[in-house]
């Protein structure tokens, strides 16, 4: 292969900033992006196991709506055509009244559709603690807010830990679709040092390496949390 | 496995071909691998007005596609495959180098600056275009160069020659622009249109093509000063001498006769997009020193 | 500024969508066949007692589901040809890309799909007298199969929606064809929207079958 080895370009500057930072949007906006979906998500995916049909109804729509569309073409809703339909003052504020418009589209972007993953996680969780512990928590006077509160909802999140983890993950790797707007993080940072340097090799692999690590990092937390946390007599969903 | 198989078919290949080809093909790897697949790959921009953009068909056209198809032809001839097959490969400011250096195209149509880190990777054929960095602007912005850009947001094209030189003059100038990277010029133009930039540093050249193409192009200008010196030039693989004289062979034989103002003219001036940019002393210099004699 | 929705222009779209769409189709199919046969591969190594050999597949698994796919994509569109020594040309770049890249994730499908069939079958098959491989080809994997359908529909779904990806390397799928005229026609509204509603009801109907799959033909 007719290709000249240069890992050292990895240490000079500017690249070795530029991979930092770029590394530093990821984990930014997966992390952002992590916490709508985590709360989004637990709120739908407790209206699709509340014994009413409309809230139901509102939960499924949800999770249909954003897990059938593509993140990419999701990405490019929110960027190209939520601004151009909204009004004119509020077009302007999410193109450029805000700072880092482009950041913050896909933080928002990210969120709503790991939403409906999470919500999906969150309703098979409830839907795995049998059912007489819902009816015991009744029986004992709370209200249905309550047993969500303080009974369905701790349960359910230990039992989720794993596939929990996976969708973090997914937030995580998904960040980097980010780049088609002009957000740059680690993907569209090693891009731009094979673009500079023409060393695409080292580039792509330090950006591999760094997915890798923080892939390990974050399953070998997930394993220790999980452990600590389990309920004896249950077992814990698989990651998927 | 895999270099077995490489060894094996090589030899296959120049084992058939050995009593076929003409001296030429026979030293130059990319004529070699044309005539093995029987096309050749050409990467094409898809809007670089006017020198590869697409007509409302789909089809590649425009100045640097016409020059692309006359090296065509000769290489047609110097192989003596009248019926080599084109095959058009849609490239972007991103992968045009790459695709160059990894050999998925044999020539790139486009508007490339010929530079000297690039050369690093492909070959260049003599400078067909002559051009550099200025700004796109809404007419009425108030912005008339880039003094005028402090705290204004800017799209530039990930991947090209302008997106060094606006960061770089940035920093020279101890301005705050905030810039949005893009894919490709459409987007750009996008991205004016719906007022989230305020500029787009590209060739001036290409503003004006983009202007050109725009729906309502007196609402459009380009500012400024020159901030980057862009010669342009065809490229091809690099470590090819062959190829390459036979590509420079066709430009050079094309400036000398003078057919290469004809399809200058027939792109620019005024152009099928009424772009009207008659031929600068500049280029028109840069053609006749180039016109190499036999 | 957009004005109302302008229907011609999707009209006007429409025959090089449906090439666009085509593309997508024919990168999803093939890669949905090079993905499983690769993915079954890897599941039975997994569950190979060889240790190396399990080893090695758990380890592709695990590097490849922790990557993001558009970085998988640059590497094999810019970076195979340079390592092979000769073109493939894009469609083959990617499409090695999703095989690889996906073949990880059906891996863990039919991994656990092998390990739904109870171990006593294999047991019976070798008191049958039957090979390992004529028990696996005979009697698991087509249990299995069945019983993970639904679940690789559902893969297969997420795939088709994954080759919008190729959006990054310019490719000229259903929605980079979308893209291109929403620029060229200046109308990203329409355009994108179509591509949303397109996108959005074959994916539904994929998932819905793949439920009604799971209802109706698990064992």
């Amino acid at each position: 292969m007719n290709y000249k080895w240069d890992w050292g370009i990895l240490l000079q500057e500017p690249y070795f900033g530029w991979i930092w930072a770029g590394f530093g949007w990821t984990c930014a906006v997966a992390i952002l992006a992590w916490m709508i979906a985590l709360s989004l998500g637990s709120v739908i995916g407790v209206l699709r196991t509340i014994p009413h049909p409309l809230p139901r109804a509102i939960g499924t729509a949800y999770v249909e709506l954003f897990r059938n569309i593509p993140l990419l073409v999701q990405l490019f809703l929110w960027y190209f055509v939520v601004p151009e339909v909204v009004p004119r003052e509020a077009g302007m504020f999410l193109k450029r009244g805000l700072p880092m418009p482009e950041f913050w589209t896909a933080v928002v972007c990210l969120g709503f559709y790991h939403g409906a993953r999470v919500a999906e996680q969150v309703r098979s969780g409830i839907g795995a603690i049998r059912d007489g512990q819902r009816q015991a928590a009744l029986a004992m006077g709370l209200t249905t807010t309550q047993v969500y509160r303080y009974v369905l909802l701790p349960v359910s999140y230990r039992i989720i830990i794993p596939p929990l983890t996976s969708d973090f993950l997914g937030v995580f790797k998904n960040s980097s679709l980010a780049l088609t707007i002009g957000v740059i993080e680690l993907t569209a940072r090693s891009r731009q040092i094979e673009e500079y340097t023409f060393q695409g090799f080292e580039a792509f692999a330090a950006a591999t390496v760094l997915y890798s690590l923080v892939t390990f990092a974050v399953m070998t937390l997930m394993h220790v949390t999980e452990r600590r946390t389990r309920i004896p007599g249950m077992i814990s969903l698989e990651a998927k | 496995m895999i270099r077995t198989f490489r060894t094996a078919f090589a030899a296959a290949a120049a084992f058939v071909l050995a009593g076929a080809l003409p001296a030429l093909a026979q030293e130059s790897p990319t004529l070699k691998k044309i005539k093995a697949a029987g096309e050749i790959s050409i990467g094409h921009r898809e809007a670089s007005v006017p020198f590869a953009f697409m007509d409302q068909a789909g089809k590649p056209q425009g100045y640097s596609v016409d020059l692309c198809l006359k090296i065509v032809d000769e290489v047609k001839k110097e192989l003596n495959l009248p019926n080599l097959k084109v095959k058009f490969v849609a490239i972007n400011a991103q992968t045009r180098i790459p695709l160059i250096a990894n050999g998925t195209i044999d020539i790139e149509c486009g508007s490339t600056t010929n530079n000297l880190t690039r050369a690093k990777q492909g070959d260049f054929l003599p400078v067909t275009f002559i051009t550099g960095s200025k700004l796109l602007v809404k007419k009425g912005s108030g912005i008339k160069s880039l003094a005028d850009m402090n705290g204004k947001r800017a799209s530039i094209s990930s991947g090209t020659t302008n997106e060094k030189a606006l960061l770089a003059e940035i920093e020279k100038r101890k301005i705050k622009v905030e810039t949005v990277m893009v894919k490709d010029h459409p987007q750009a133009m996008l991205n004016l249109e719906s007022g989230r930039v305020d500029a787009y540093a590209s060739d001036d050249v290409l503003l004006y093509g983009m202007i050109s193409t725009a729906k309502d192009p007196s609402q459009w200008e380009v500012v400024g000063e020159f901030f980057s010196y862009d010669p342009y030039g065809l490229m091809i693989p690099r470590n090819d001498s062959d190829y390459r004289l036979l590509a420079t062979r066709v430009i050079a034989d094309l400036m000398r006769s003078g057919e290469m103002e004809k399809i200058y003219n027939k792109w620019f001036n005024p152009g099928p997009t009424n772009i009207k940019m008659p031929i600068s002393a500049d280029l028109k210099k840069a053609f006749s020193i180039q016109a190499l004699p036999y | 500024m957009f004005g109302g929705f302008d229907y011609a222009v999707l009209e006007r779209a429409l025959p090089l969508l449906w090439q666009g769409m085509l593309f997508t189709l024919q990168l999803t199919g093939l890669a949905i066949c090079g993905g499983v046969f690769f993915g079954t591969l890897l599941a039975l190594m997994r569950l190979s007692p060889f240790r190396p050999v399990s080893f090695f597949a758990a380890s592709y698994v695990n590097f490849f589901r922790s990557l993001p796919l558009i970085l998988v994509i640059f590497w094999f569109y810019f970076l195979v040809p340079k390592m092979l020594g000769w073109p493939i040309g894009g469609f083959y770049s990617v499409l090695i890309a999703f095989v690889m890249f996906e073949a990880a994730y059906y891996c863990e499908i039919i991994r656990a799909g092998i390990q739904s069939v109870t171990r006593a079958q294999v047991h019976a098959g070798s008191a049958l007298g039957l090979t390992y491989g004529q028990t696996m080809r005979l009697i698991i994997l087509p249990q299995a199969f069945r019983n993970m359908l639904p679940v690789l529909l559902t893969q297969s779904i997420i795939m088709f929606q994954d080759t919008s990806l190729v959006y990054v390397v310019g490719l000229k799928d259903f929605l980079t064809t979308a893209d291109l005229i929403a620029n060229r026609d200046n109308r990203p509204v329409e355009l994108f929207i179509f591509a949303a509603v397109v996108y959005f009801v074959l994916c539904l109907i994929g998932s819905t079958s793949a439920r009604r799959l799971q209802r109706t033909y698990a064992i």
